[in-house]
């Protein structure tokens, strides 16, 4: 037990602050945080549904809970169940193989909801397009609040967007 | 030939510097499926199994058979009429045959002869008699190609008796994974059966492929499975150069190496954490992924991409990097790898998680080779399987052939086995990558590749999973005719269905992550 405390004091705080063009990043974050709590009533949380991504897009959502980006810190978190969830965050050219899962997803999603498009999958069909297997886009299938482009977007591309959807909506 | 003496059919060696294939013929049915038996009799593997469409150039469809061996790879194929394209089943002789015969039904339309009949990739997005890869398959371009989408029951098999019952889990699972099915089978918490269903993730990439160039199937395979990016671009580039006749220089050589070790600690890094989390030990996952960011961020500040993706290309690789960058790699190495260290002192002293991890999800030698698995899963059982590494009658492509891969394995089969293997090959490409920046040579990084009409190709890399094959076959207009990605997930999914069998149900997560399958490189 001693060695394991010993490292996570030597380790240290990691977490970054995440930069933003208007004003002190920080205060920023802050200011998002509350109204995030004002708009929503507690913190949000995001349920991931992976709809037909090669997976890339999902190690950078989880790159978001390390402790660089601790997004969990900030009382964003994600959830197991749609229900449980504010926001759906949504990866891939949507398969023809998930568009009803998909769809069951977000009829779960308790509203007020948003759905996030993360990719350029996600976003406009990406690589993948339109196809005898593919839906393309998100908003081909369900509605869509916001979209976060990149193959994949970067961690911080992910949070900027998780933020401004939550800014969006008010 | 050397493949075994009972066979009429000829192999003659793949040109190029590739993973070592041998290519062959089998004349009839019945030669593949004693060809198959016996390789599977000298304790060889099926590696992929695909089908193609030649009608166009006049022929039928063709079956194509890739067996693992010890010298490397035996490419067999097989032609087959145009009005009744069946062959024998080989699933009674590879169990692994099964689930790449059926997607080869679902999407080429020639089927086994016998054997399970069910559809794998077709989930009922388009009709049971349209198949996607048939060159006459072509309908106007759109959402849906305007099929209706009719997602149809799958025949699980059953378990029956007093307290079974099922638990359905998926296609969207708890966690921020890819989507597929699971369907266990238990009594109370203990696991009777899992079958999967997979299939979810299927995009169609095969049929993109068909009529592409050679840089837009680069940008394709570099997103079949997106944690392996590297492995299918050298896979396809290698089979690219094998087609063309071209050789990528030696700098480019070394440059693919480091780029693919860099991809094989990112990915064993995190799944080490992931795999504290799954037996609640958040420390490992808050420790592990700050290890992983670490490495990443050096990615996107030296090659401009934090997983790779496009980095490698048919002809070469297209980033470089200069003293200072290969000083910054051998730093980060040396950093990282104490951090390892101590960590792995940390994991190997946590009696919770070793309490979770030993004996938890096993499989052995034995059933591992009868599935025909290849890579870290198959070595936690104690095979000496590494494409990297020299063995009795098969030399590593370049520049493993120099470098000196020393292999890793453990025999337990358990998910303890899983996480030693990755903590070593971890350690083993830190090394590796010590070793090759102080010894990149120099020179260019690529040469051009142009297509050869008619030419066709297969590569094999090493990733971080297990072998990843991909094949290429070139139309006579000089665009791409048929590519073919195989990862080693086909083989793997099966092995996880077998690991769980003696395990409760909450101890599926951990056993899952400890393989860390691919849903998007198996469901293409």
């Amino acid at each position: 037990m001693i060695p394991l405390l010993r490292h996570i004091f030597r380790t240290g705080i990691l977490t970054e602050t995440t930069p933003d063009a208007e004003g002190s990043p920080q205060r920023e974050i802050d200011r998002l945080h509350d109204e995030i709590l004002r708009i929503l009533g507690r913190a949000l949380t995001i349920r991931e549904v992976d709809a037909g991504s090669c997976n890339a897009c999902e190690l950078e959502v989880h790159a978001l809970n390390n402790p660089y980006y601790n997004l969990e810190g900030r009382g964003i978190k994600f959830v197991a169940s749609p229900r449980h969830a504010d926001m759906l965050l949504v990866t891939g050219s949507v398969t023809k193989n998930m568009e009803n899962a998909l769809r069951i997803a977000y009829d779960c999603t308790p509203d007020p909801k948003l759905v996030v498009a993360v990719g350029d999958c996600g976003c406009n069909g990406g690589v993948f397009g339109e196809s005898y297997a593919t839906c393309g886009a998100v908003e081909n299938v369900v509605g869509v609040d916001l979209r976060i482009p990149g193959c994949p977007p970067t961690p911080l591309a992910l949070m900027q967007g998780i933020l401004a959807a939550v800014r969006k909506s008010r | 030939m050397f493949l075994c003496d009972d066979t009429s059919i000829e192999f003659t060696p793949q040109p190029g510097i590739g993973a070592p294939v041998w290519r062959g013929r089998a004349p009839s049915g019945e030669d593949l499926r004693s060809f198959a038996a016996a390789v599977h009799l000298a304790g060889g593997r099926i590696a992929a199994i695909w089908g193609s469409d030649s009608r166009q150039s006049g022929g039928g469809f063709r079956l194509h058979c890739v067996f693992g061996i010890d010298q490397g790879h035996a490419w067999l194929s097989l032609d087959l009429p145009a009005d009744d394209p069946v062959y024998p089943d080989l699933s009674g002789i590879f169990p692994a045959a099964n689930r790449m015969q059926r997607a080869t039904r679902d999407m080429v339309g020639i089927a086994s002869e016998g054997g399970d009949q069910r559809p794998w990739l077709r989930h009922g997005g388009w009709p049971a008699d349209w198949y996607p890869l048939r060159h006459d398959s072509v309908r106007e371009a759109g959402m849906g190609e305007g099929f209706p989408n009719a997602p149809t029951d799958y025949e699980f098999v059953q378990v029956g008796g007093e307290g079974a019952h099922e638990i359905p889990v998926g296609p969207i699972h708890a966690g921020i994974i890819e989507p597929g099915h699971f369907r266990f089978s238990v009594v109370g918490e203990r696991v009777l059966r899992l079958e999967e269903r997979l299939g979810y993730q299927h995009k169609g990439v095969e049929k993109l492929f068909i009529g592409a160039d050679i840089a837009r199937g680069a940008q394709l395979v570099g997103r079949v499975s997106g944690d392996s990016t590297c492995a299918y671009a050298w896979a396809y580039a290698d089979a690219i150069e094998a087609a063309c006749g071209v050789t990528a220089p030696p700098r480019a050589q070394m440059l693919r190496a480091l780029l693919l070790e860099r991809e094989r600690v990112a990915n064993h890094i995190g799944d080490l954490g992931a795999l504290g989390n799954d037996a609640a030990f958040a420390f490992g996952l808050t420790q592990f992924f700050a290890l992983k960011e670490q490495w990443v961020r050096l990615n996107q500040q030296l090659f401009g991409h934090r997983f790779l993706m496009d980095r490698i290309v048919p002809g070469g690789v297209v980033v470089d990097v200069d003293a200072a960058g290969l000083s910054a790699i051998v730093e980060q190495c040396t950093a990282i790898g104490a951090e390892l260290a101590k960590l792995r002192i940390l994991y190997d002293e946590h009696s919770g998680l070793q309490d979770r991890f030993v004996t938890t999800g096993i499989i052995d030698a034995a059933l591992a080779r009868e599935l025909s698995m290849s890579g870290m899963a198959a070595r936690a059982t104690g095979i000496l399987l590494d494409g990297r590494v020299h063995r009795q009658g098969y030399t590593p492509p370049p520049p493993y052939a120099t470098l000196g891969v020393r292999p890793a394995t453990d025999e337990r089969g358990d998910v303890a086995a899983r996480v030693a293997v990755r903590f070593d090959e971890a350690f083993e490409s830190l090394r590796l990558l010590r070793q090759m920046a102080v010894g990149m040579p120099a020179g260019d990084t690529r040469v051009d590749v142009a297509p050869v009409p008619g030419a066709a190709g297969l590569g094999v890399v090493e990733g971080w999973r297990g072998e990843v094959l991909v094949g290429v076959q070139f139309a006579e207009d000089g665009s791409l005719a048929r590519v073919h990605p195989h990862d080693p997930s086909w083989q793997a999914w099966l092995a996880l269905e077998h690991a769980v069998m003696k395990d409760i149900v909450p101890d599926f997560p951990l056993i899952n992550k400890s393989f860390n399958l691919s849903y998007s490189g198996a469901d293409l």
